[in-house]
């Protein structure tokens, strides 16, 4: 049996799956090895998901066969699969906030102890394969609602693992960390690889694809079209076969000092709980970039300047006048929009139309702006700008929920442009959106800021700070650690957001 | 990129208004064979006007639901409205119209104590309407020393007992029938109405709709006063049809609630069309009435609509995956 390469942990063979009528995966082949970092790309919509669902064991497959650990296996549950040692941590956490670390580790699998939950064995044991991956620093006895969502997601890997998993599916596992954050996350990766553990991970960073993988299959409209030896594939390639499309036009051009226009928006000494001593200045027509750690403070600025978590001290003016920006409402009156990073919790109304979801402000708000405009002129309006953001659905009636992450946000930020405001707010604009639908964000930030809308866009991921922003600032610990010009590069913001630089005065 | 175009049998899963068409009309086959005349005018005509009611609350009802609340108090407020009614009238036929917009104002006021106590002390309105049902029963009895006083006027239960004689075709049109459907008709163009929309979109997602600069406290409070009214035009019919009595209204919760379930609107918010919840009311009515001719116990009603809530929701639960 040993020839040069092991034989296959998993073997996937013409995997078919429709969802009443809907082909989502066609004839998918795909291999994992022991101790092999396999890795899933392709655009939103093009299947990754429903893949991993039927690996674990959520979906059963139409056509195909599904071979793990050498035999044939028809999971019926996910419950099957994880017991024949395949453990999956999904894009969202699925932890109970207000169990703890260990009661969610050990979630329906309790020791028990004459009959009763042992706790005392939850919490070693748990506290044992924390330690096993180098987390020992986790108390296993904290509410998960305690923890960071970095942390959270190392409880959510040790859940998968629990059970002696041989197979661990990660969907977007980085979704939510920071950049160092990122970087303890690889370390844990390379030590189950170590262990011979086989990885599938679902991946829209690059980076992460080309730093961890040992192989990569790129999936397109249900289908794989290409695995290929990460070791041989340049990046240029890969976004070739995702999308057909070069990487080199990622990002559009940075504003030109002309176009930039009267000052939009200034904050004065302001702070709340979590943010203190907070000046900035925003003009009409420019990016500004908001880097930091998670925690720093970076969405805590957004959610303050959109009234969400408002400040409690300080001064804001917007177009030069003082405003109190008490609430969503009172500041989405002054001309701001807000475009949250939590795009099913706070973007959209999943099972409302298009049409409905991108009048929801207008409708809300009608005094601002366009939407004083009658109800007819109003809904072509906001036809307009789906067509302009360039949404792609199967009509204006289809309900939100069955859109891809980044036609979600295009019809978020649609809901917005209908009340033409004058200063934007991003918090993570391309989270978790593919890589076609993310160069159109792009580029419509872009485009809003050259029509005079001063926007404030927080991101994570580095590259997008740097190749979007006219400036940067970066947050640590609730204040503004410094500010960078245009072409800064990617170790000054990480060492603003860690300290290890010199802060800006102020 | 492949758009993934919802096909048909996905739209009657979600909350259309397919299965609730189809069972009603499963039920009606079902009557008339039963009762051969039953579609016809005049009986048609009597069963809708009996029917207006709870149609009515369940409209009333799609409201609150759709927005994500509930509203256990309209059928003790129906109460309150009759007994009020017949004290506040005792026989003067000029009283009528003044209590009428008395009683409105009541069910309004119900409604914001309602509303307000849920949005702004955050009572879950289960509880809030919970309480309201037995404020107002404990308070109807107290004021009437136990027993309902006065008597309703004639000229005050017109509406609910008279009709339009001698139309061409269709014979007899209850006044109630009209009110029902004056009433179905605003409340569709309400629907439709930004307040509508945004209504559900509160059901929804409440953190969106605040993010999107939606009052929701408003819109809340705003669906317990529609479903005040609503109760209250239907005490108006309920005491004209059948007169003052503590039990006017009860139970007319839970039928209200269960005519909108059956109509496909979800509980707990966003999902669901007021023609589906009125629909669901006559669907109900339609099975009492199916049920009463091959002789099943009238005491078995409570017992079906509790298998019905069961069982619409279970039901509603299988949604198709949105991947």
């Amino acid at each position: 049996m040993s020839g040069l390469l092991p034989s296959p942990l998993l073997a996937l063979r013409g995997i078919g799956k429709s969802f009443l009528g809907v082909r989502v995966l066609d004839g998918v082949d795909l291999q994992v090895r022991p101790g092999e970092v396999h890795a899933v790309v392709g655009e939103n919509g093009a299947g990754k998901s429903t893949l991993m669902k039927v690996v674990a064991g959520v979906h059963q497959p139409d056509e195909g066969t599904v071979e793990f650990a050498g035999a044939p296996r028809t999971f019926r549950s996910p419950r099957e699969a994880r017991q024949a040692g395949i453990g999956i941590v999904y894009q969202e956490l699925t932890l109970l906030p207000e169990r703890t670390v260990a009661e969610n580790v050990c979630l329906g699998r309790e020791p028990l102890r004459r009959g009763l939950v042992d706790r005392r064995a939850m919490l070693s044991h748990t506290a044992e394969l924390l330690a096993s991956i180098g987390e020992g620093s986790i108390p296993p006895d904290t509410r998960v609602g305690r923890l960071g969502v970095a942390q959270q997601q190392v409880v959510e890997i040790v859940k998968a693992l629990a059970l002696d998993a041989r197979l661990l599916i990660m969907d977007e596992p980085t979704a939510a960390l920071a950049d160092h954050e990122v970087d303890q996350l690889y370390a844990l990766v390379r030590r189950l690889q170590e262990q011979g553990i086989g990885v599938l991970y679902v991946s829209h960073r690059l980076k992460e694809v080309f730093d961890l993988s040992t192989r990569i299959t790129v999936l397109k409209d249900g289908r794989a079209v290409a695995t290929l030896d990460t070791a041989d594939t340049s990046a240029d390639q890969l976004v070739r076969h995702m999308v057909g499309r070069e990487l080199s036009s990622y990002y559009p051009g940075r504003a030109k000092p002309q176009e930039l226009g009267p000052v939009r928006l200034t904050v004065r000494g302001a702070g709340n709980r979590k943010l203190r001593g907070i000046d900035l200045r925003l003009r009409a027509g420019e990016v500004l970039g908001v880097g930091g750690l998670q925690g720093s403070g970076r969405s805590a600025l957004a959610r303050a300047l959109f009234g969400a978590a408002p400040f409690s001290t300080g001064e804001v003016t917007v177009d030069r006048a003082p405003v109190r920006l008490r609430s969503p409402r009172a500041a989405i009156r002054a001309g701001i929009a807000y475009v949250s990073e939590d795009r099913k919790g706070e973007g959209i109304v999943a099972e409302q139309s298009v049409l409905d979801n991108a009048l929801l402000a207008v409708r809300a708000v009608r005094a601002v702006g366009p939407g004083r405009a009658g109800r007819g002129a109003r809904t072509a309006r906001v036809r307009e700008l789906l067509a302009a953001v360039e949404l792609r659905a199967a009509g204006e009636d289809q309900e939100v929920r069955f859109l891809s992450g980044g036609n979600q946000q295009k019809v978020v930020l649609a809901r917005w442009l209908a009340l033409a405001p004058r200063i934007l707010l991003f918090d993570e604009p391309t989270r978790g959106i593919d890589v076609g639908a993310k160069s159109a964000i792009h580029d419509l930030v872009r485009r809003l800021a050259r029509d005079g809308a001063a926007v404030l866009m927080v991101s994570s991921e580095l590259p997008e700070l740097l190749g979007m922003s006219d400036r940067i600032i970066v947050m640590r610990d609730g204040r503004i650690a410094g500010e960078l010009p245009a072409g800064a590069s990617e170790e000054d913001v990480v060492a603003l957001a860690v300290g290890t630089a010199r802060e800006a005065a102020g | 990129m492949r758009i993934a175009r919802p096909p048909q049998l996905l739209k009657v899963r979600s909350g259309g208004l397919t299965p609730i068409i189809v069972i009603l009309a499963v039920l009606l086959v079902l009557l008339t064979a039963r009762q051969p005349d039953f579609l016809s005018p005049p009986s048609l005509m009597s069963f809708l006007g009996r029917s207006a009611p709870v149609v009515l609350l369940a409209a009333g009802q799609y409201f609150v639901i759709v927005s994500g609340e509930l509203d256990l108090s309209v059928g003790s407020l129906v109460t309150a409205q009759v007994v009020i009614a017949a004290r506040l009238i005792d026989g003067d036929p000029s009283a009528g119209w003044p209590v009428v917009v008395l009683l409105l104002a009541f069910g309004i006021a119900v409604g914001l104590v309602n509303g307000l106590v849920t949005t702004l002390l955050r009572v879950p309105s289960f509880i809030t309407t919970l309480g309201m049902f037995l404020i107002l029963v404990g308070a109807v009895y107290l004021w009437s020393d136990g027993a309902p006083k006065g008597s309703l006027s004639e000229e005050f239960r017109r509406l609910g007992r008279s009709a339009f004689e001698d139309v061409p075709a269709l014979g007899r049109i209850p006044y109630a029938l009209v009110v029902l459907l004056a009433v179905a008709a605003a409340a569709l163009v309400l629907t439709r109405s930004d307040f509508g929309r945004t209504l559900v979109a509160v059901g929804g997602n409440p953190r969106t709709a605040e993010l999107s600069g939606v009052r929701v406290w408003r819109a809340k409070t705003m669906a317990f006063v529609l479903s005040g009214l609503a109760a209250t035009l239907a005490a108006v019919l309920i005491g004209g049809y059948s007169g003052v009595s503590f039990q006017a209204g009860a139970g007319l919760e839970f039928g209200a609630i269960t005519a909108a379930v059956l109509g496909g609107v979800a509980l707990g918010g966003g999902r669901g069309s007021v023609v589906g919840a009125m629909l669901g009311a006559l669907t109900l009515e339609t099975l009492f009435t199916l049920m009463n001719f091959y002789g099943v116990s009238g005491a078995l009603e409570p017992t079906v609509q509790g298998a019905i809530i069961l069982l619409a929701v279970a039901a509603a639960s299988f949604r198709v995956p949105s991947r």
